[in-house]
């Protein structure tokens, strides 16, 4: 791990103040602190934001919509019983992330921000664009069987390995943020990049921007009913996706009203694609429909390397996650969450 | 640039002078505090040995820097105990065969205790099951874990409603 100097501003202005190039935002530091022991990250400061006042609350707004602070712990968003009842499948992805302590650790916007899995990029020794500009794309010629299948760019190939941030995207959440210009917000569609000649740039922050909070729009409660994230990983727990599928109705009268649908572990974003969900509207629910959307997802895929498994995997993922929240969402969370195994999986 | 730090370790407070930024967590304990009982096996969030509680949580202590951790509280397996008396978790480790050689198991330990404390997993093998699988097991001595959290889970819990009594009810 490379020195750096160590900073724990009193304020949102003293921490976007104490930002300059080569600084980072330090969360809970799981994802941060690891790949500095490998290297991969070389912050020469570290800008210590857990102690910042005002960014750890959840609140639900009367119009069915949500504020989650930056510093909110995973597993203190995913116990939050008033929470996990409105938005369940942000619960469930959550808690099909990682590990009970690094859920205990891991902040709302650390997740958020997290770097790509691909092994190339975790090993400082390969060529890796994302890292270094110009640098070549170790991962095109190497292990790239769990790498994108959409939205792709001959520059880079790995996936978002974000769990909160599939249900996220198919709730149009909102990014808060705060840099020295003052603060916007960043629609969820347009937080993380995907990759086109520009892998470096992950998200649409500007360099030293602060996430202040993630909003949940009104409305996004409507879904509570019939929401479920859909995980497959290579172990039943503490594993990345291989691919995931948030998915959301709004039933009404049997039918359904509105749908949601996201796709994880496809692309460097979750993948969503409006024509699929609109092709449900109307409709009620049936596994040939489901079967008809997912395909409609999935239409712009091809394999960026031995990896076109995952294109019929996904597909699959997203006919059996809209299944599941057709049937409904689980009165209680599922033992094992986001599992394709354990109840209530054949429903 | 040298910073310190209070920790309170196993109930005792502690004014640590740090050198360098860099020190997890985990190698202050074991390193400069002479407290090897947490262990290191990944050092990468992946396994979970280095289980402890901080502020009463279980996290990882190796992905923690201790320079962020002034004025927190840290419980290790060395504080568990209350002088020759076993916790219940330690001691249904030793009923239930939850190891074999041993390495894990202070962090399993840790980990189970912080379990216990957030009461999400209650009395379910499945949920104690998927609880606990941040901490992994090169012996592999899951079955008699599962049966160690379950048994101390009961244990630790008299005036809570388990499943069992639910039934019988
Ligand atoms: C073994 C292991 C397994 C895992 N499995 C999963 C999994 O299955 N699913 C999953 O989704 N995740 C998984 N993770 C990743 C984990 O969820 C992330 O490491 C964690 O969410 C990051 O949050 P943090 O607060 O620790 O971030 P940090 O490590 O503190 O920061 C991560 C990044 O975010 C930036 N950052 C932090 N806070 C802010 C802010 N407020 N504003 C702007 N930038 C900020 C940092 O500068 C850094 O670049 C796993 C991690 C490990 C180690
Ligand atoms: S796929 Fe992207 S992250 Fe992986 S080596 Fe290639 S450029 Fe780097
Ligand atoms: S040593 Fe910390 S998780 Fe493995
Ligand atoms: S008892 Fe040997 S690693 Fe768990």
């Amino acid at each position: 791990m490379n020195r750096f100097d160590y900073a724990r501003p009193a304020s949102v202005a003293e921490a976007v103040a104490a930002w300059e190039p080569g600084a980072a935002y330090l969360g809970g530091g799981t994802n941060l602190v690891d790949l500095m022991k490998v290297g991969v990250l070389q912050p020469a400061r570290l800008i210590d934001v857990n102690r910042l006042p005002d960014l750890d609350a959840i609140e639900l707004t009367a119009d069915g919509g949500a504020r989650i602070g930056a510093l909110v712990r995973n597993a203190d968003l995913a116990h939050d019983p008033a929470f996990a009842a409105a938005f369940p499948m942000v619960a469930e992805a959550l808690l099909a992330g990682a590990s009970g302590q690094l859920r205990n650790a891991a902040t709302v916007a650390g997740n958020l921000m997290q770097h790509t899995r691909c092994p190339y990029f975790q090993d400082a020794h390969s060529a890796c664009n994302r890292r270094q500009a110009g640098a070549g794309c170790a991962a095109r010629e190497g292990d790239n069987q769990s790498l994108a299948v959409l939205g792709w760019s001959d520059a880079c190939i790995a996936t978002n390995p974000s769990d909160l941030a599939v249900p996220l995207a198919s709730l149009d959440a909102v990014v808060e943020v705060e840099g020295r210009n003052g603060a916007r917000e960043i629609p969820f569609g347009e937080f993380l990049r995907l990759p086109g000649e520009t892998p470096g740039k992950e998200t649409a922050l500007e360099p030293g921007e602060l996430i202040l909070a993630v909003r949940l729009p009104a409305g996004a409660a409507a879904f509570r009913g019939n929401a479920r994230y859909l995980k497959l990983r290579e172990r039943t727990s503490f594993a990345f996706a291989l691919v995931s599928a948030a998915a959301a109705l709004r039933m009404e009268d049997g039918r359904i009203a509105e749908a949601r649908l996201a796709l994880g572990s496809v692309a460097a974003r979750p993948w969503r694609v409006p024509e699929a969900e609109a092709l449900m509207v109307g409709q009620p629910p049936s596994a040939e429909l489901f079967a008809q959307v997912a395909a409609a997802a999935m239409a712009d895929a091809r394999p960026s390397g031995d990896n076109a498994h995952k294109i019929e995997l996904a597909r699959r993922t997203a006919a059996r996650a809209l299944s599941l929240a057709a049937a409904g969402t689980p009165a209680r969370m599922p033992a094992l969450p986001a599992s394709p195994f354990g109840e209530p999986a054949h429903a | 640039m040298s910073h310190s730090i209070t920790l309170t370790v196993n109930g005792a407070s502690r004014e640590i002078a740090l050198d360098d930024p860099r020190v997890t967590l985990l190698d202050l304990l074991r390193e400069r505090l002479e407290m090897p009982g947490t262990k290191k096996g990944c050092d990468r969030g992946q396994c979970g040995a280095c289980t402890v509680l901080l502020d009463g949580r279980r996290v990882n202590s190796c992905l923690k820097l201790a320079i962020t951790l002034d004025g927190s509280s840290v419980t290790t397996i060395e504080g568990l105990a209350e002088g020759e008396v076993l916790h219940p978790v330690q001691a249904a480790f030793i009923d239930h065969d939850g190891f074999q050689c041993g390495y894990c198991t202070p962090g399993q330990i840790m980990s189970a205790v912080g379990l216990i404390a957030e009461g999400q997993a209650g009395d379910d093998p499945e949920r104690i099951r998927e609880g606990m699988s941040g901490n992994l097991c090169r012996c592999a001595a899951y079955h008699g874990i599962t049966e160690a959290v379950l048994d101390a889970t009961r244990r630790m819990a008299p005036a809570t409603e388990t499943a069992q009594e639910r039934k019988s009810a």
